[in-house]
């Protein structure tokens, strides 16, 4: 059965949530390669 | 105001939206040859600085697709491939698309400047620079040798790769790049030739609309017959083994057999539905991709 539409203030919600998400994870991603980068540059 | 009246707020644009403007697709190739060039280079790279070169490359390409798509969002509009796209949909303001193009651009560049080093960063700068503003702006709008021109920005990741990997310019690099320059023309003209009327309704002067279809396949095979001595130049200048030079002179021979097939012996029955430019198109896509798996396995296994 196909779920419901979300209301527009649900989805718009769910698309700032997830897009927090991403950004989190770059940004994490980011400290996490520069920490890398560091490393190798100092071996 | 009553709620029955309100205006409603548009969506903010997804995060998958952002990711679609860097084509990811394109960006595929652009990893698989920049990859190479570092892989073939004759010297050994440490691996976090050789996947963060990698990485530069692709954001560098990402950031110069997405202000590709800011410039060209009124002509994406027209085009049935590309009007689904996050800008002329309507799901994303034009000046998200330009801020996030400008902050990959800057951030790769720096990165690469500061990880790899300043030459790679150097060219890296240039090729999103040539990309987005000598291609995009200036003069695809302008000539039907747009796609020769536009070729240049995808030759510079294995070249990028390369003095990644080396530091220096040298004559391997130059081929590289102009390996993938002289491939382009033959590849899009052999699909600009089967989508043409959605090139023309953009009002964008590809080849075969301004030229018309004749010339089109005439310079088809020209650049096939150019391949042949440009993909050769690795193995004759010792540079590469005789694994790649076998390779390379089997790939661009069944190239330029396809290629003959669009340009001159043409009029049988599959003719009519465009086979054979589909065929060479898809074959350059293969092609490519083995010339460049090649030139790698050339250099562990006989090198």
């Amino acid at each position: 059965m196909d779920k419901p539409p979300l209301d527009p203030m649900e989805q718009r919600k769910r698309i700032i949530t997830s897009r927090n998400r991403v950004l989190a994870l770059v940004l994490f991603g980011l400290v996490a390669l520069f920490f890398a980068i560091s490393i190798a540059k100092m071996s | 105001m009553s709620p029955a009246t309100a205006q409603p707020i548009p969506l903010p644009a997804d995060w998958r939206d952002f990711l679609s403007l860097t084509k990811p697709r394109v960006m595929s190739l652009v990893v698989f040859t920049g990859l190479c060039g570092l892989l073939a280079a004759p010297v050994s790279i440490d691996p976090i600085i050789g996947f963060v070169a990698i990485l530069c490359i692709a954001v560098g390409a990402g950031g110069s697709a997405a202000l590709n798509q800011w410039w060209e969002a009124d002509l994406d509009a027209k085009m049935k491939r590309t009007a689904a796209r996050p800008l002329p949909a309507g799901r994303m303001e034009r000046t998200s698309a330009r801020d996030f193009g400008v902050a990959l651009s800057v951030g790769s560049v720096l990165t690469m400047g500061l990880a790899v080093g300043w030459l790679a960063a150097a060219i890296l700068a240039f090729s999103i620079f040539y990309y987005a503003v000598i291609y995009t702006i200036w003069l695809k709008p302008r000539t039907p040798q747009n796609i020769v021109i536009g070729g240049g920005a995808g030759a510079f990741p294995p070249m990028i790769g390369w003095i990644a990997a080396t530091g220096e310019v040298t004559l391997m690099p130059v081929l590289l790049f102009a390996i993938i320059f002289f491939w382009t023309p033959p590849h899009f003209w052999a699909l600009a030739l089967f989508v043409e009327t959605d090139y023309a309704k953009a009002g964008i002067p590809m080849m075969p609309v301004v030229a018309g279809h004749e010339s089109t396949r005439r310079q088809i095979l020209v650049y096939a017959v150019l391949m042949l001595p440009i993909s050769m130049a690795p193995f004759w200048l010792g540079v590469a083994g005789w694994l790649y030079g076998a390779s390379a002179l089997l790939l661009s021979a069944l190239f330029l057999i396809l290629s003959l097939r669009v340009a001159v012996f043409r009029g049988g029955a599959e003719d009519s539905d465009m086979r054979p430019e589909k065929r060479l198109f898809a074959y350059s896509v293969f092609y490519l991709f083995a010339l460049f798996a090649m030139l790698v396995a050339d250099r562990y296994l006989v090198g």
